[in-house]
């Protein structure tokens, strides 16, 4: 039993070895992939485009804009004149956010009333104006404060050191830049294992079935098993090729860190490849062209991508989606590889998704056979 | 060029196209499902976060503090924990994203010496839901630190300078509520034409070499021009078709405002279509196999437009190299022509640099359509 498994691991990898097409396919797009993600996948907010109207000429108003120009989050890209002018460097899009000081700011800030910073911005992407206009809210809160301290100051000096104040000290884990890169790339992993091998699996049936080689196979005395085993184990090492792979580009070019133990990677590599395995052979026993898996696996791959987490948070779906997102094996991946490159975590944490990824595996892997021997006869 | 014959090719593209229900059913049922999955699944709004509390003090203040996050929309307090090993085990399983730890001198400091924190421990690993999580932690934290002042300031009788001196007075143009799904969806109509346009393109000419009725084709008195034409004015009326199909349910059904003009979104979009489906007929004779051409159609189409056509990741946040490049993608152009005439109401002359660019994409795509098609007949 194992020499004909082998022998037919064996013939699928001469069928690799002789397209060259399909090996070009397998190693150049990921690794294209890899380095695009890395450098344009980003939600990080640096350097808004910003342009200033100050109408009111007075210290405290050139103090306040002073701190937004060494805050290092904002570049000013213009000084503007007029009223006038700032829907036209918005609507070109030469700032996203315009900061307007009117007249008499500095003197009711003096008489000791509320004095207010108008804030213009495009609203088009909306998470960079969110965190835009975070950004402005600090400093805005910080000059306030500031200024209360020093009018307070020249009143009560004594009442400074009680005066109250509770702040908020923030500790980062895991991600202590706020990197994007550092998310993305670790889902970058999952996400293309996804893409590769399913595809990958469905078609090598498919073919076999097009061609009519399929029959010659079964006329051969291999059993059904061992002819699914023989399919699968070249795709399932070719899977586990890939993951080291672009985890190596992720970690030696991107300098993303590998803090956990690469055995429970290995582990959770594998039960995800299985599941892939198992949706490549139910798309193959439900499709007799590769026209047709070609279809089917688009169907699979888009919702498959967009429902786990790798680029839009599972916590801001809808609820209904949130529950959808429990079937798909890339949902269970993408936390055990953020787990193990970013929080260095072990199976005493990651074992639910493991779970989740065998139950899900061990499914389709018995109906797509079940179906496979259905779809023989 | 006859027109007589050009049309016959297309109705006998039609034709085929009708009978191969397949692709017609992709060119129908994708840009709803993909209008449907994106529109609710594709959200960046940060709601609802998690939160552990670990109140070491458990005093009047601290608990004052911590109501204010269960008041909050943005926060869920989801458990409370003991000490330092029970908050890491919490962050690490995912079960909050931020624990707030209130020190247990928390009030006695604060009472005597005027400051005192609070530490908030984030989980970093998804950088920008952190980044918004904190600024709104920031906030219920800055609102609760400015009150104990006011009311400090005033049972001093100092309440007249008390008052905050500075407000910040917010005015979002375009997208007014900043949801994310009026920033996200108008670059779905872009990544649905091109994926289409350049899929069910990508197969026509490979299609007839595969199947062995190019000869045919060839030794008709047809004309490449005619073929080319012919096969992907079908295509055409489809994609336009798509177009408006996702700009209706992108307004009618997840509400995003429509401020321009539909002959721009109609006419925008069929310079688009001009250029994906050059780029898919391209790939077709190039390759003259159904599924090399579809796979290298899904790999020159998708990753660009998902990725570097501005749809989700601001092109001006990323490395220069990187924005020079995504002056390549034709995506680009046409997403932030989606953008604009659907939040600004754009219209042509607010647009003449993306539109330009299109127009000479598109005459250099026909033109080395053209050609290609050409060279492969002989």
């Amino acid at each position: 039993m194992f020499a004909r498994i082998y022998r037919l691991i064996v013939k699928e990898f001469l069928q690799l070895r002789r397209d060259r097409a399909a090996r070009f396919r397998l190693l150049v797009p990921p690794i294209v992939q890899m380095l695009v993600y890395g450098y344009a996948a980003t939600f990080e907010v640096h350097r808004v485009p910003t342009a200033v109207l100050d109408l009111d000429h007075s210290q405290e108003s050139r103090e306040l804009l002073a701190r937004f120009t060494s805050s290092g989050r904002f570049e000013v890209r213009a000084v503007l004149e007029d009223r006038d002018e700032i829907a036209r460097v918005i609507d070109r899009e030469q700032a996203t956010l315009v900061l307007q000081i009117l007249p008499g700011f500095a003197e009711l800030l003096r008489k000791g009333e509320t004095a207010s910073l108008q804030v213009i911005l495009d609203g088009t992407n909306s998470n960079t104006a969110l965190i835009a206009l975070g950004y402005v809210n600090q400093i805005v809160s910080r000059f306030a404060d500031d200024y209360v301290i020093d009018r307070l100051r020249r009143l009560r000096p004594d009442l400074i050191q009680v005066l109250p104040e509770v702040r908020m000290e923030q500790r980062p884990w895991y991600n202590p830049d706020f990197n994007s890169r550092w998310f993305f790339v670790p889902g970058v992993v999952g996400s293309l294992a996804l893409v590769i091998i399913a595809n990958l699996t469905a078609f090598a049936v498919v073919r076999e079935r097009e061609m009519g080689t399929l029959e010659q196979v079964i006329v051969t005395p291999i059993h059904r098993a061992e002819f699914i085993l023989g399919k699968t184990i070249p795709f399932f090492l070719v899977g586990l090729a890939e993951v080291l792979v672009i985890s190596l580009v992720g970690t030696l070019w991107f300098q993303v860190p590998f803090r956990g133990d690469p055995l429970v990677l290995l582990a959770g590599a594998s039960l995800f490849l299985l599941s892939m395995l198992g949706v490549g052979l139910l798309i193959s026993t439900l499709c007799t062209t590769q026209q047709q898996a070609f279809a089917s696996n688009f169907f699979f791959l888009s919702p498959a991508l967009l429902l786990s987490g790798f680029s839009f948070p599972i916590s801001s779906m809808p609820t209904a989606l949130q529950w959808l997102t429990y079937v798909n094996p890339l949902r269970y991946f993408l936390v055990v590889l953020r787990g193990t490159f970013l929080k260095g975590v072990g199976f005493a944490v990651l074992w639910p998704q493991m779970a989740g990824m065998a139950a899900i595996a061990l499914l389709l892997l018995v109906v797509s056979a079940l179906r496979f021997r259905k779809s023989l006869e | 060029m006859s027109i007589q014959r050009l049309t016959a090719i297309a109705r006998k593209e039609l034709i085929q196209i009708w009978r191969d229900r397949r692709s017609l059913w992709i060119a129908l049922f994708m840009p709803i499902m993909q209008m449907g999955l994106i529109g609710y699944g594709a959200s960046l709004d940060i709601k609802h976060v998690p939160v552990c509390v670990s109140d070491r003090e458990g005093s009047q203040e601290s608990q004052d503090l911590l109501k204010r996050f269960q008041a909050s929309v943005y926060f869920d307090l989801v458990g409370s924990v003991a000490d330092d090993r029970a908050l890491t085990a919490a962050i690490d399983s995912g079960r909050c994203r931020i624990a707030l730890v209130v020190p247990p001198d928390f009030s006695r400091t604060l009472r005597d010496a005027g400051g005192s924190s609070v530490q908030a421990v984030v989980d970093g690993t998804d950088d920008n839901s952190a980044n918004v999580a904190i600024a709104y932690a920031q906030a219920v934290i800055s609102g609760y630190s400015a009150d104990l002042r006011l009311d400090f300031m005033r049972q001093r009788g100092l309440g007249a300078q008390a008052a905050a001196p500075l407000a910040v007075e917010p005015r979002v143009w375009f997208n007014e509520d900043l949801q994310s799904r009026a920033f996200i969806i108008p670059g779905v109509v872009a990544m649905v034409m091109a994926l289409i346009g350049a899929l069910l393109s990508s197969l026509t000419i490979a299609r007839e070499w595969e199947r062995g009725t190019m000869e045919l084709l060839i030794s008709t008195p047809v004309r490449p021009m005619e073929i080319m034409l012919g096969k992907l004015v079908p295509y055409f009326g489809i994609g336009l078709l798509d177009a408006a199909l996702c700009a209706t349910i992108a307004v009618g059904w997840f509400q995003v405002p429509f401020r321009g003009s539909l002959v721009m979104l109609l006419g925008t979009a069929a310079l688009f279509l001009i250029v994906v489906l050059g780029v898919g007929y391209i790939i077709s004779v190039l390759t003259r196999n159904q599924l090399g051409a579809s796979q290298i159609a899904l790999l020159v189409t998708l990753l660009p437009t998902t990725l570097l056509s501005g749809f989700a990741f601001p092109i001006d946040q990323m490395p220069a190299p990187i924005r020079v490049l995504t002056y390549l993608v034709y995506g680009r152009y046409y997403v932030t022509i989606l953008k604009a005439i659907f939040l600004k109401g754009a219209g042509p002359q607010d647009l003449l640099a993306p539109i330009l660019a299109l127009v000479v994409y598109a005459v250099a795509i026909g033109a080395l359509a053209a050609r290609a098609f050409r060279k492969r007949l002989v």
